[in-house]
């Protein structure tokens, strides 16, 4: 299992509604909501701590759920969400983790 | 439901500003005819304050916030609160005349994730555009602009507020923005004064052009749909909310004085004084307007139009009460439908009264 970051898009907008995270792409104003395990990713992807903690250390101690099964679910969101380009994912960390609109593609 | 209802409506439940419009100066390089506010500089927040505002918008919840004035770019460190606003992730929409970006304004824009750019266009024909705004050369600034915001791929929208000055031109604005490849929107509200002034009412396009527009396709799309009669009010109408203003938006002035809407000028607080959510929550004025439904007002609840009617508060509130009716939306309501609002017939004076049941004419004789 290779190691993987995760980190947020510049060009996104997001806010916390009730417990889910409402996230909307700058590029073409799509919309999503993010249940509360989607949530609890999305506010550890720093670009800095591996994806493989984020699960154990986020996921796991949240939610009642297996390592595995978790890992394979949160796997299945991230590359998702990077299909849209609202996440960003590298098998390094990030240079700069807060994901600046500063330096938005 | 789409999605946005859904959240709107989560919104609305939670209690949350989902938007917030902020005008951060009044200041601007235009002087449009039409223009309900001062642009003289009566003390803006500055930077600092403006940042910390932000920094309460993002805490209460606020999503959507819409950057605008007078003219955004007169202030000389707009750069630098979008960046703020955007490191605080909302969805930032800018409103602007556009004649002061160029092709580095744009990139920045863009780079920066802004969300909606928003161009006051008046006419295609520049000598009706600038003397709307009475700045020469205008139009070719606002046209290049727009032009290198699109070139950058970001979202563009022409507002195109119509007035006795500029009622024959949509059809053309609406070309240019088709040339241009951006979206389109008609706005045929002129507002008061910021201060009460209602002479700039003068400016309002007569009944007999609105009814031109509404009956317009390429305005409204489906004619039939959008000017059909008014279905029956149900239950859910009476008991809804007339707007979202006070509801889930917001308006903040450069004074940092909170408003429930930008056309809705009745003062909730100062975020100069008190934290936004504090005002947000406990605000008396914001209390009253929140509890206000359909059912509560006291011509409109009795109105066909009441389910369907864009019947606006704040210009309801400037006309005297935020329970009653706004004539300019009465007005809307009758040239879309030819129904006229129970307030119209109010004001008739008995000239347009329903006609009785039975015989139209009916002598009774006197007798001793």
């Amino acid at each position: 299992m290779s190691t993987k970051y995760i980190a947020k898009s510049s060009a996104i907008a997001s806010r916390l509604l009730g417990g889910e995270m409402m996230v909307m792409s700058a590029a073409d104003s799509t919309f999503f909501t993010l249940n509360p395990v989607a949530t609890v990713v999305w506010q550890a992807a720093d670009g800095l701590t591996p994806l493989s903690e984020i699960v154990a250390h986020h996921v796991c101690t949240e939610f009642e759920v297996d390592p595995e099964t978790a890992y394979r679910d949160v796997e299945r969101f991230v590359d998702e969400l990077s299909h849209y380009g609202i996440l960003k994912v590298s098998e390094q960390p990030f240079a700069d983790s807060a994901a600046s609109p500063t330096e938005a593609a | 439901m789409s999605l946005m209802q859904e959240m709107s409506q989560r919104a609305l439940d939670l209690g949350v500003p989902m938007s917030v419009h902020f005008d951060i100066t009044y200041r601007c390089n235009e002087r449009c005819v039409h223009c309900y506010l001062d642009h003289d500089d009566h003390g803006e927040m500055t930077t600092p304050e403006i940042k910390r505002v932000l920094d309460e918008l993002a805490d209460a919840g606020t999503f959507f916030l819409t950057f605008s004035g007078g003219e955004v770019l007169m202030r000389r460190d707009f750069f630098e609160l979008l960046e703020y606003a955007r490191r605080l992730m909302f969805a930032v929409r800018i409103k602007t005349n556009a004649v002061m970006i160029g092709e580095a304004e744009a990139r920045r824009m863009l780079q920066l994730g802004v969300d909606q750019v928003q161009v006051s266009i008046y006419s295609h024909r520049a000598q009706i555009h600038d003397a709307i705004t009475k700045l020469p050369g205008s139009l070719r600034r606002s046209v290049e602009a727009i032009r290198f915001l699109n070139q950058q791929g970001l979202r563009v929208t022409i507002a195109n507020v119509l007035m006795t000055a500029n009622m024959h031109d949509h059809a053309g604005v609406q070309a240019l923005a088709r040339e241009l490849g951006v979206q389109y929107t008609l706005d045929p509200t002129i507002t008061p004064k910021m201060d009460g002034d209602t002479s700039i009412l003068n400016l309002r396009i007569p009944g007999s052009e609105l009814n031109g527009v509404f009956h317009n396709e390429s305005l409204v799309g489906n004619v039939e749909e959008f000017c059909a009669a008014p279905p029956a009010p149900d239950e859910d109408v009476m008991e809804g909310y007339p707007c979202s203003a006070g509801h889930t938006l917001a308006y903040i002035s450069p004074y940092g004085d909170v408003f429930p809407c930008v056309q809705f000028p009745l003062p909730s607080g100062n975020v100069r004084r008190q934290k936004f959510l504090d005002i947000w929550n406990h605000s008396p004025e914001l209390t009253e307007v929140r509890s206000i439904r359909a059912k509560d007002l006291t011509v409109c609840s009795s109105c066909s139009h009441v389910g369907t009617c864009t019947r606006c508060p704040g210009l309801a509130y400037m006309e005297g009460s935020m329970r009653g009716p706004s004539t300019a939306d009465c007005e809307k309501s009758f040239h879309r439908t030819g129904t006229r609002s129970a307030n119209m017939l109010r004001l008739d004076g008995g000239q347009h009264r329903p006609a009785p049941s039975g015989p139209l004419i009916h002598i009774q004789p006197l007798t001793a």
